[in-house]
């Protein structure tokens, strides 16, 4: 019985890794050909957004967190990364370093390091309530930040950082050049991707988990949730920022439309579409939203109208999402 | 059996919003015992848990473990003195398998672990000592099973396996039988038995065969209050206790 146990369960873990090898293969292969065939500003823009909606899973799906202000970490990060790849100037209180626009790479560290610290802040505060009063609490820092981004000097209020130079990663890659450029953006996608697959696979993401699934219960048995829970909120702040600060240096601007609320209510939507608690319907949820952005645009308002229409209809009938629904009928794990 | 207690109260009150819950309860529950607290329903049983492990606040009162003030701690610290409580709504992990719920509770021996760059095969090692606890409550054949499939009374066992995984000194159980069936009932009351050779056991249970056979020491409370404390035949003859709580249908 035991060994019979052993090899099942040892069974069941290897299908569930060759699934996720396999579907992680197709993505990274269509990825590296994608701009042969597809426009690479639009793949580039996509795949910041697909890390955006990944972190914000990272939360929702796996420890059950839904966060209404995930902008306000996207949209900091852009700032920030796109103030340093600029000008390079830290003028905090008395403090006043000018270093001039600083390597692409660094701008980007600068731009996660700030979510982190913002992260670190409104986690600390978020995550002492529950459910709809967390959703809550989120929404109502992002807006803090939101007004915080229109007044401070150095975001330049309705202007946003215009004129972003991309420069050279590690003073060596020149990122002006666009193949170049998306080659370091999916470099980027995979790495965030993979850290929150490994966040997932760890003994730490079984503790979250636990958490996701019955809070009381993870409580009694000595976990300090709120620490987990913290934990996972700056990770996924700081992987939020990632995706932020790259796509400022991609664009070559920051602006105030990253830190909105809708971009909170866009990410939402992004990882429902695409499939709550799975490791690639986020990815699938940001390109299809994206592409319905760039290629309907033709339609004005009525995007809008129809990405409602998109969320009623993955809310009331496919509540697994895309991939969700594929895995669930293909008997998967993706 | 020593009389030294482990867990004390002094006092113990709990009010919601005007109404008492919990009144003044002084409970003393002697190291290695099987001690039962039973009442009718709302007598305040579950409020009388959730102070003991700091789930809810203490509106007064003191409460001891160990010869230690435990009163103004955080629930996951009561848990890590080794008192474990279960839950009286069945309280597993749904979407993990009957192995990983177990899991969860065996790899709080690694500390606080916050090591999200390690492969959680690093958990593997936990595996063995899993599936013995899993054996132990007869769920060996559910071990791959996600806990959301399981029935009802595996549900149960699976809890008590997951209690169990941290060894605790003090387990406080919630009606571990309720909505149990009469072979699970005596597989449960054999299993608890058994496990109370080096630990006590504070539990709450409706059934009184099971209550009789088990425990050592019974704490009836009522509308919030203790009524009658002492052995099953002591408690059993107290005619409050009859008519507060047998007449109410339950014997
Ligand atoms: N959070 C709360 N807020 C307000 N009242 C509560 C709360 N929790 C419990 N009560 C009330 O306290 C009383 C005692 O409830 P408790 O759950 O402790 O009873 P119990 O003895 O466990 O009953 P049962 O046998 O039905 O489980 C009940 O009247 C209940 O309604
Ligand atoms: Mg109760």
């Amino acid at each position: 019985m035991t060994a019979q146990a052993i090899t099942s369960s040892a069974a069941i873990d290897a299908a569930k890794r060759r699934d996720e090898m396999i579907a992680f293969a197709v993505m990274a292969l269509f990825l590296l050909v994608a701009p042969a065939i597809i426009y690479p500003f639009f793949l580039m823009q996509a795949l910041c957004f697909a890390l955006f909606a990944c972190a914000f899973n990272l939360l929702i799906g796996y420890v059950g967190l839904l966060s209404f202000g995930h902008a306000m970490f996207l949209g900091l990060a852009g700032y920030v990364s796109a103030h340093m790849a600029k000008t390079g100037a830290v003028d905090i209180g008395p403090l006043h370093l000018h270093f001039g626009p600083v390597d692409p790479v660094l701008a980007i560290v600068c731009g996660v390091a700030a979510s982190a610290v913002l992260g670190v802040i409104t986690g600390a505060l978020a995550i002492r309530r529950q459910g709809i009063y967390f959703a809550m609490i989120t929404l109502a820092l992002s807006q803090m930040i939101y007004f915080f981004c229109l007044q401070a000097p150095f975001t330049h209020g309705e202007d946003g950082i215009q004129g972003v130079p991309q420069g050279k990663a590690f003073g060596l890659i020149d990122l002006s050049h666009q193949t170049t450029m998306y080659y370091f953006v999916l470099a980027v996608f995979l790495a965030g991707f993979l850290m929150i697959h490994r966040i997932i696979n760890s003994p730490f993401g079984d503790v979250l988990k636990s958490i996701r699934e019955n809070e009381p219960r993870a409580i009694s048995l000595g976990y300090k949730t709120d620490q987990y829970k913290l934990a996972a909120f700056v990770l996924s702040a700081a992987l939020v920022g990632l995706a932020g600060a790259t796509k400022s240096i991609v664009a070559q601007n920051a602006s105030l439309t990253d830190v909105e609320n809708a971009m909170s209510g866009q990410v939402i939507l992004m990882t429902l579409v695409g499939g709550l608690g799975t490791f690639f319907g986020p990815v699938v949820g940001a390109f299809i939203i994206i592409a319905m952005q760039n290629y309907l645009a033709g339609f004005g308002q009525w995007v809008t109208v129809i990405q409602g229409a998109i969320f009623v209809a993955c809310v009331l009938a496919f509540r697994r999402g895309i991939i969700g629904e594929i895995a669930h009928r293909l008997g998967l794990s993706l | 059996m020593s009389d030294e207690c482990v867990l004390e109260t002094e006092g113990l009150t709990k009010e919601f919003a005007g109404f008492t819950a919990v009144k003044d309860v002084s409970l003393r529950v002697r190291r290695g015992s099987i001690h039962a607290l039973i009442g009718p329903n709302g007598a305040g049983k579950t409020t009388c848990f959730n102070l003991l492990t700091k789930f809810l606040e203490p509106t007064g009162g003191k409460i001891t473990y160990k010869g230690r003030d435990i009163t103004s701690m955080k629930p996951a610290d009561v848990a890590r003195l080794g008192l474990i409580r279960s839950f009286q709504i069945s309280a597993v992990f749904p979407h993990l398998t009957a192995l990983e719920n177990v899991r969860v509770a065996l790899q709080r021996d690694r500390g606080n672990s916050f090591d999200f760059w390690r492969s959680k095969k690093v958990l593997d090692v936990y595996n063995d000592r899993a599936r013995a606890l899993l054996d132990d409550v007869g769920l060996s054949e559910y071990a791959d099973t996600v806990a959301v499939e399981m029935p009802y009374g595996r549900k149960r066992a699976l809890e008590i396996a997951t209690t169990l995984a941290l060894d605790p000194e003090m387990m406080l159980l919630d009606e571990p039988m309720a909505g149990m069936g009469h072979e699970d009932i005596d597989k449960i009351a054999a299993l608890i038995k058994r496990v109370s050779a080096n630990r006590t056991i504070l539990m709450v249970e409706h059934n009184l065969n099971v209550v009789a056979n088990l425990s050592d020491r019974i704490t009836v409370l009522t509308r919030g209050q203790v009524l009658a404390e002492g052995d099953y035949a002591t408690v059993s003859k107290n005619p409050e206790v009859r008519q507060a709580y047998m007449g109410a249908g339950d014997a």
